[in-house]
């Protein structure tokens, strides 16, 4: 009940700024470069074949922006974020992180790495700890208290509505709410930029709903840069300042387009027609991709 | 809800009842075919003799003999198990370059070692533990072993990407997942090592369960002789019971500790 109370608080804030700005302002004012990818490519090499996952990404993301990145199975969009994750290295070109390079040869820069909340395609959590210890064990290892990470941990399970859920086993969640305790996990240490690797993808469509709101509310808040990915093109759209189309074989950017619209955007600025046509042109670019 | 009850009392009932029937259709046998005592006793006649073997005190030693040399090799295949199983799980060169030779020493009878070790360590108890320790440490290294690999990739990344250290990594993930591992090991070891403790006192030596055995057999005594087999049982059942809680206490979180109980929800 509360939760509709703020849908539709949220809902009206973001139809005065729609108004205000007759829903076409550039997005958020670029700062300064968070993120920049220089000329990444990776070439997967195993025994039977040479696979070019990715070749020629040239991307600048800014502080607090909101990236959305689509594009069809397979066409390398975890390969990506794992490299920007310090998990995977490149086999071309270079990333740097404010300024900063990540990777040293196929070595990662830790320091770099420290900032970052990431959200797998797999909840990944272990078994053997509670929800609660689940969402605090990033607390942990950075060496926080237990009452700061009871604390933290009952904040972020109830953000992501599993209040209650807090000593449950990850056993005895469904897949969905076991992906929202691995989005808690990584919102827990609050970090300045968030990688998202289809986070909603195992959620209902009203769940799903409901946490791109959070989501969008939560990045706004932190101020956090995020780079989002997804199938979906409506939550593409609906939640990035920008959205990257890559495609595949090998995945290159196709295209970027800036969404108009100001964040904290309401549910509503679905049905503008501004957002329709984006919409569109992005599934028939999609659908381009699959004749190719 | 009635369901759980039934599947949590069933056992306890059962099992009573299924031993019952059991002795009743072995009373019956030897009565209706006369069977010679000497090669089946009455169930009446050996648990008169259970009775009897468990108030002598020197049953009692002879089976603190037999439970500290299962559980001395126990501990010592446990501690060498993991050790190498950790060693080979993560070195794969050393890994590769044991593998012939680790197999061999699986395909070889160890229970034909024994006059071996007897010669080596003499008839008393070592020969025994090393048998017992012999016999445990294959099940769990190799189990070690598998535990160690199978440490999964995703929740290697997540560890990754929360920048843990390398003790962080194996406090929080190596351990507790190679734990389940370790105790499947741990349960067939814990079974191989009694089975290797009554070998070794049947081929040699004057102490234990298993000379027990062997004694009532040449005495031709079938009732004493079932009644220490009897309590061998026993002694296995409980030692297996022991490492079972302890994994239910160490694991709970494990299916192959909480499935038990809420199989088919
Ligand atoms: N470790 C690997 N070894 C070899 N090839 C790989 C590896 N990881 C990914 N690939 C290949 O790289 C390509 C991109 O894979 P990736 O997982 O990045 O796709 P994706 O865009 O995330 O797909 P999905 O939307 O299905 O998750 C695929 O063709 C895949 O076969
Ligand atoms: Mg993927």
């Amino acid at each position: 009940m509360n939760e509709i109370d703020g849908r539709s608080r949220m809902a009206a804030d973001s139809a005065r700024t729609v108004d205000k700005t007759a829903g076409a302002r550039p997005a958020a004012s670029p700062g300064p470069a968070k993120l920049e990818l220089i000329g990444i490519g990776k070439e997967f090499r195993t025994k039977r074949a040479h696979t070019q996952a990715l070749s020629g990404i040239d991307l600048t993301i800014s502080d607090g922006e909101f990236v959305s990145i689509i594009g069809r199975s397979g066409c390398g969009k975890t390969t990506l974020l794992r490299m920007l994750a310090g998990l995977l290295s490149p086999s071309a070109g270079q990333i740097l992180i404010e300024g900063r390079s990540l990777w040293d040869g196929t070595k990662a820069d830790t320091s770099v790495v420290s900032q970052l909340g990431v959200v797998f395609q797999e909840a990944n959590l272990f078994p053997w700890y509670s929800v609660a210890e689940n969402i605090a064990l990033p607390l942990r290892l950075r060496g926080d208290g237990k009452a700061d990470r009871l604390a933290r941990a009952a904040e972020l399970a109830e953000l992501v509505g599993l209040g209650g859920f807090e000593s449950s086993y990850p056993r005895e969640l469904s897949g969905g709410m076991r992906q929202r305790v691995a989005i808690a996990r990584a919102l827990s240490t609050r970090p300045k930029l968030l990688l998202m690797d289809e986070p909603f993808g195992a959620l209902d469509a009203l769940t799903r709903e409901r946490m791109n709101l959070e989501l969008q509310r939560i990045a706004l808040a932190t101020e956090a840069t995020v780079v989002f990915i997804t199938h979906d093109i409506t939550e593409a759209v609906f939640l990035g300042d920008r959205v990257v189309h890559l495609t595949p074989r090998p995945g290159r950017i196709r295209q970027v387009k800036t969404v108009e619209f100001q964040r904290p955007r309401s549910i509503d600025v679905q049905t503008e027609a501004a957002f329709g046509a984006m919409e569109r042109d992005l599934r028939h670019a999609l659908d381009d991709d699959e004749k190719g | 809800m009635n369901n759980d009850r039934v599947r949590k009392i069933l056992p306890w009932v059962s099992t009573p009842l299924i031993l019952l029937v059991f002795f009743l259709a072995w009373e019956a046998f030897v009565r209706a075919f006369e069977v010679s005592p000497l090669v089946l006793p009455p169930p009446l006649a050996v648990l008169e003799s259970l009775t009897e073997v468990v108030v002598d005190p020197e049953t009692w030693e002879h089976a603190g003999v037999t439970a500290a040399e299962t559980i001395g090799g126990f501990l010592i295949a446990l501690a060498f198990g993991v050790a190498v199983g950790v060693l080979l799980g993560k070195v794969a060169w050393i890994e590769l370059s044991l593998r012939p030779l680790i197999v061999a020493s699986q395909v070889v009878p160890k229970v034909a070692l024994i006059p071996l070790f007897v010669i080596w360590f003499g008839f008393g108890m070592t020969s025994k533990v090393i048998m017992s320790a012999m016999l445990a440490f294959f099940p769990i290294m190799l189990n070690v072993q598998l535990g160690v690999r199978s440490v999964d990739k995703g929740q290697r990344e997540v560890m990754r990407s929360l920048n843990a250290t390398r003790w962080q990594t194996f406090n929080h993930l190596e351990l507790k997942s190679t734990m389940p591992y370790v105790f499947a090991g741990m349960e067939v070891g814990i079974v191989l090592a009694i089975i290797g403790a009554i070998v070794g006192e049947y081929l040699g030596g004057n102490e234990g369960l298993g000379y027990l055995v062997v004694r009532t057999l040449n005495e031709l005594d079938a009732p004493a002789l079932f009644a220490t087999i009897m309590l061998l049982s026993v002694l296995g059942l409980v030692l297996y019971f022991a490492v079972n809680s302890l994994k239910r206490f160490v694991i709970p979180w494990h299916e192959s500790v909480y499935g038990q109980h809420d199989v088919n929800g």
